[in-house]
């Protein structure tokens, strides 16, 4: 899988771009680089229903975020204890990565997931739905809850936007 | 392996740069880069090495097909991760009007 590891470099310097780089606006296209690289790495890995709602989420995003740094280009302060600061959060990083390479042993191998609970899917999908996309007859019919629950965060977080972003609350000023 | 250590590397990233920058939308960035490695990760779980998507097809074979259920949640995670980029971009905006910087040191007073 040399293009999964290709794809995944590419989105790793597209990310250290976007955080390191001084301007807001070129950070913010280099996270819309992250995004296209997620959404092929998607395709690569066989999730085109997952490229395609990606691709929309992200240049949603983006529109979002210029939205929020257009004409508020402000340089911000690099001072204080820069070296312990960044000297620690390293560490902690470092120390996270270990970790996370000591509990992936305990993983199965990429390319082979065990096919437990996987198997009923795969077989029960299409004659208990009749969905010919198992990823949608899952989300839409086993876990229709679930999109209940995905569908009344949207809600929250949209009422949540208007509470904040309201006209009244700023003419108090 | 290799995918799954790169993928986490790419968590890291971001997860450094909410630790360390100090511009509101920069953690607004990173919050969302720790976003795409999360579900990646799902993604990378149920890969099949060899496998095909998982729709039917008449000449296809069950077992050959990638897990469609770890998909099946990141389809509904990546639409969360949108909600909560614009929760969080809106109460940038509040907070630039209020106190004319994007610096979170600088805001430290409290107003109603």
């Amino acid at each position: 899988m040399i293009e999964i590891h290709l794809i995944l470099l590419f989105m790793i310097a597209a990310a250290v771009i976007a955080v390191e780089v001084k301007d807001l606006l070129s950070s913010i296209i280099a996270v819309g680089g992250v995004g296209i690289g997620l959404c092929m790495a998607f395709l690569v890995l066989k999730a085109p229903d997952l490229a395609i709602m990606q691709l929309v989420v992200e240049i949603l995003s983006l529109i979002i975020l210029i939205r929020a740094t257009i004409r508020k280009d402000v340089p911000f302060s690099v001072s204080g204890r820069w070296v312990f600061n960044t000297t620690s959060t390293v560490i902690f990083l470092a120390v996270f990565l270990f970790a996370a390479y000591i509990a992936l042993k305990t993983v199965h191998q990429f390319g082979s997931p065990e096919m437990r609970v996987l198997r009923t899917y795969l077989e029960e999908a299409f004659p208990l739905t009749g969905s010919l996309n198992i990823v949608e007859a899952i989300a839409i019919n086993f876990r229709a809850i679930d999109t209940l629950g995905e569908a009344t965060a949207i809600f929250a977080a949209v009422i949540g936007v208007l509470a904040i972003a309201r006209k009244s609350a700023r003419r108090k000023e | 392996m290799i995918s799954y250590m790169l993928c986490l590397v790419l968590f890291s990233v971001g997860l450094y740069c909410i630790l360390r920058k100090r511009n509101v939308i920069k953690i607004i960035i990173g919050i969302g880069i720790m976003e795409y490695a999360a579900n990646l990760f799902f993604v990378l779980l149920g890969y099949r090495t060899h496998g095909r998507s998982p729709i039917y097809a008449i000449d296809q074979e069950i077992k050959s097909m990638v897990d469609p259920l770890t998909q099946s949640v990141v389809l509904t995670g990546i639409v969360l991760g949108l909600s909560v980029t614009l929760l969080l971009v809106a109460i940038a905006i509040r907070i630039y009007e209020r106190y004319g910087t994007f610096d979170i040191t600088k805001i430290t007073k409290l107003k109603g």
